[in-house]
């Protein structure tokens, strides 16, 4: 595949870089919903992503990218064996495109083998390959509900369990929900909006050197893709070993009591349902710390991360415009003090 | 040619943007707004005579899936008895543009694929338990053929270089070709060795920026194209008329506000033809560092087309309505098929057969079928009847809620805001069902739609806010309006319903005269002509309960055979619940 355009080089945006940071440091905030104009580089920041990321151990042949070493949430046919031999390959980041068919998102039935053999065996599917990765959908919004429905189960559970065509497979299947759009085409139902970890509002830069910016890197990167990356390459370095330090460290990073309860003030204040939003913010606030080399989660790291792990989460009358940002602010002072 | 002269009619327009386009159309694309005729075949010949050697190739707006990405060819799997892939249009397309006729009524899943193999240049195929990647690196000219507020999707028109429009262009304005194909040949061995002096990004983005042109793939494209520009022309960096021409052709169509109009009168120094690099210090206007950018803006907005201007003129709400003018095509969202119910075991005259359901139910049992199968047999798989699977759709129509309020002077102030209040509920109703919403307001001497089908109720809700009052009452107009979008959205797939709310007093007649006899024969007879067209319909009378005897909103409710709801204190919460009693489950 032809080279993406790297992570690093995408001007501003902080946000959205920040997010998709934080959910590769730590995949359990869940997924990553990126909304807003055209043109600003959503689906450009995903694909750079898959890039970044660092490679992973998987067991050699294994279609469920299982780890080597892990000991629990493995496939079938890893379970029972001994560790076998490992192989890196890139993190998985699958494209799930519009009008996919549900054999294809969730597997079947393997129709060559079943033609040529009248073997019955299961062919993986998308949910497979972005074991242990991401999976991004461009346009979320325009994707049909029965497929949402599963995509979201599949998320909440980790788990893909298929029951077709005389097959009955049950297979690990934890990735990152990666969703864009842009809302004027039409709104994310509710339901999926929340089960989004964080959720982002991607804006055009309003000031002109930055739009310059934009433009002249793009540019630069269509002409001659790989002088590019050769330019981007050791910033490229850097991010990638900004996200493993991080992966390592989160472990030690704690939060403190004073730190859970302010985060759940937050919510109190603006009053989110259920317990999702505070957990969301304290793992968000966790991979912030780790990012940042810290081993605690202070008031700096919640109220950065406040507001993409909140604002999707306010109870939405659907006629208010003023910004839910508005409000996850104003919470936010009253929470923080000025 | 100068540069004005060079974009002064639509014709030159859209041809010179098809020159620039062909040579360089991957990755990009060109929108064309205009009936089929005379002027669209000229353009078309002339584009396609410019690509070559690459290819154009027609595709339908309404191309199915597997046609369009691939998929498993059905003839040759059978008969090898394994899968085989076959080639969708879009990667046999690879090198080449396709142009979509009618793309006005292209679904958003075909409208997404266009865009993903514009972006990446590939095109992945997840179906029918294939799983390839395939390059597409594609050129897309779009075809729209839409009438008033049809638009092609606006995802699509976004990644398109050239917004040109061919309405009123007749065979006479039509004008030979500015090239040949030797110049084609010349300039793409050209293309890649322009040079871009510094300030010409600085100056496409500002003009961008001034238009209102958000996206960042404006001054991009603008980019591309002063380069294709200069390459056309046979010069070996961008020069100022090239990023003119460029900023005219890509950055006006896209213009949402009018850049504000300077004042102290710079007249446009004719022709000097000032190199962009040359700067001469005792010049004070050269100097400053907006003159390049004032100039080139100054041909953009020459370059911004009519009916755009108009309602960029029109002021502030009008820049609204400019901003969305491209995307109200949110409606092709609507065309969401049914939702695809897993294939069943059943009979071929119930469903269409899934192939791919059956093959999977027939393939277990080959090898026993085999083995039963008398000797002559030769077939690689053996059917039989228990194996038909069918599809299934279950047809989730979406609804298309169309109110029509009544602005007038006789339903007063305070009525109109009950009505607007009422239509609040009901916008928190439609989000929660994800209907659509549009809304006709009729007063003065006419209809207005003042919110075309749209499922974003942020939308409607700002138009309902900018909803004035006053004026007569003619309501015939208003239905007609309504009637015009029904049928849109039926056309669509949609379920559409109408909802009047007047107090029925109609004083103004569908020409406009006043009077209100004749404008309550023309009411009546918009209604029937809504009755006639089979669209269901909700008639709300807010006339006040004192008002004596004639109940004209009624008998306009008879002659739609709506249902009648009477509300002589409009209250919010009832209109809801008559709506969604009438309303389709």
């Amino acid at each position: 595949m032809a080279q993406p355009f790297p992570f690093s080089a995408i001007v501003g945006q902080d946000d959205m870089k920040l997010a998709f940071m934080i959910a590769a440091v730590d995949p359990t905030v869940g997924g990553v919903l990126a909304f807003g104009d055209r043109g600003t580089g959503k689906s450009t920041a995903v694909r750079a992503l898959a890039a970044l990321l660092p490679p992973i151990s998987v067991v050699a042949g294994c279609p469920y990218n299982c780890a080597p070493e892990a000991t629990a949430g493995l496939c079938g046919p890893c379970k029972g064996k001994a560790p076998t031999e490992a192989v890196f390959r890139s993190a998985p980041v699958v494209d799930l495109p519009l009008g996919a068919t549900e054999d294809r998102v969730v597997g079947a039935l393997n129709l060559e083998r079943a033609l040529s053999h009248g073997e019955k065996s299961f062919e993986p599917g998308l949910l497979a390959q972005a074991n242990r990765g991401f999976l991004y959908i461009d346009e979320a919004n325009l994707l049909e509900d029965h497929l949402v429905d599963l995509l979201l189960d599949v998320a909440a559970s980790g788990v893909n369990v298929v029951e077709r065509e005389g097959l009955s497979v049950r297979h690990p299947a934890r990735f990152v929900l990666i969703g864009s759009g842009n809302p004027e085409e039409g709104e994310l139902r509710p339901q999926m909006l929340d089960r989004f970890g964080l959720a982002i509002d991607v804006k055009t830069p309003q000031d002109v050197p930055s739009r310059v910016e934009v433009v002249r890197r793009r540019d630069a990167f269509e002409r001659d893709p790989e002088a590019f990356h050769k330019k981007w390459e050791g910033e490229e370095i850097q991010l990638r070993e900004k996200i493993v330090r991080a992966r390592e460290r989160i472990g030690v990073v704690i939060a403190p009591d004073a730190a859970i309860e302010r985060a759940a003030r937050l919510c109190l204040a603006l009053g989110t349902d259920g317990l999702r939003g505070e957990l969301t913010l304290l793992r968000a606030g966790r991979a912030l710390a780790a990012l940042e080399g810290r081993n605690e989660v202070g008031d700096a790291e919640l109220r950065r991360v406040a507001p993409m792990a909140l604002s999707h989460r306010l109870r939405r009358n659907p006629l208010d415009d003023s910004g839910s940002a508005i409000r996850v602010e104003r919470a936010l002072q009253e929470v923080f003090g000025a | 040619m100068s540069v004005n002269e060079a974009i002064a009619t639509p014709w030159r327009r859209a041809s010179l943007a098809a020159a620039i386009f062909a040579l360089d159309p991957l990755g990009s694309g060109m929108l064309v707004r205009a009936a089929p005729g005379p002027a669209r075949d000229a353009l078309l010949g002339a584009l396609t005579a410019a690509l070559a050697p690459a290819k154009l190739t027609r595709l339908p707006a309404q191309i199915a899936d597997d046609r369009l990405i691939g998929g498993l060819d059905i003839a040759a799997t059978l008969r090898t008895g394994r899968p085989v892939a076959e080639l969708g249009a879009l990667s046999a397309a690879d090198g080449g543009v396709v142009a979509i006729a009618m793309a006005e009524r292209m679904s958003a899943s075909v409208a997404a694929r266009l865009c993903a193999a514009l972006d990446s240049g590939e095109v992945a195929l997840q179906r029918d338990g294939l799983s390839l990647t395939l390059p597409a690196r594609i050129g897309v000219v779009a075809l729209d053929e839409g009438v008033e507020d049809e638009r092609a999707a606006p995802a699509l028109v976004e990644r398109l270089a050239f917004w040109v429009q061919l309405d009123g262009v007749g065979h006479r304005d039509i004008e030979p070709a500015l090239f040949a194909a030797w110049d084609f040949a010349q300039a793409r061995l050209q293309l890649t060795k322009i040079q871009t002096p510094d300030d010409v990004v600085e100056t496409l983005v500002a003009v961008a920026a001034q238009l209102g042109a958000d996206s960042a793939r404006a001054p991009l494209f603008a980019l591309r194209a002063a380069r294709a520009i200069a390459a056309l022309r046979g010069g070996d960096a961008v020069e100022e008329d090239d990023i003119t021409l460029a900023a005219a052709l890509t950055l006006a169509p896209r213009a949402t506000r009018l850049p504000a109009p300077e004042d102290e009168a710079s007249e446009p120094e004719p022709e000097v033809e000032p190199e962009p690099e040359d700067d001469k210090p005792e010049n004070e206007e050269d100097q400053t560092p907006g003159e390049l950018e004032e100039r080139v803006l100054e041909a953009a907005r020459a370059a911004i087309p009519l009916g755009l201007l108009a309602s960029l003129q029109a002021g502030v709400k009008a820049r609204r309505r400019s901003s969305s003018e491209g995307k109200s095509g949110d409606s092709s969202l609507s065309s969401r098929r049914g939702r695809p119910l897993d294939a069943r075991p059943g009979s071929l005259r119930k469903g269409r057969l899934s192939l791919i359901a059956t093959l999977r139910a027939a393939a277990p049992w080959r090898r026993l079928r085999e083995r039963e199968a008398p000797a002559g047999d030769t077939r690689r798989i053996i059917v039989k009847p228990d194996d038909f699977r069918i599809v299934r759709y279950r047809q989730r129509r979406g609804a298309t809620t169309v109110f029509v309020v009544d602005a007038s002077g006789s339903s007063a102030m305070q009525r109109l805001a009950e009505a607007k209040g009422a239509i609040e509920l009901l916008l928190a109703d439609c989000y929660v069902r994800r209907d659509d919403i549009a809304m006709v307001a009729f007063r003065g001497r006419g209809a207005e739609i003042v919110l075309p089908p749209t499922r974003s109720t942020a939308r409607a809700k700002r138009a309902l806010a900018g909803l004035p009052g006053g004026g007569g009452t003619p309501i015939a107009s208003g239905l007609d309006a309504a009637l015009h979008i029904a049928d849109q959205a039926r056309r669509k797939g949609q379920t559409p319903l109408i909802v009047l709310m007047t107090d029925g007093r109609a004083n103004i007649a569908r020409d406009g005269t006043p009077g209100r006899p004749q404008a309550l024969r023309d009411a009546l007879d918009a209604g029937r002509r809504i009755r006639a067209a089979e669209v269901s319909a909700l008639a709300i009378d807010t006339a006040p309960a004192s008002s004596r005897g004639a109940a004209p909103t009624r008998e306009i409710a008879e002659a739609m055979s709506a249902r009648y709801v009477k509300l002589p204190v409009a209250d919010a919460a009832l209109v809801n619940a008559a709506v969604r009693g009438a309303l389709p489950s």
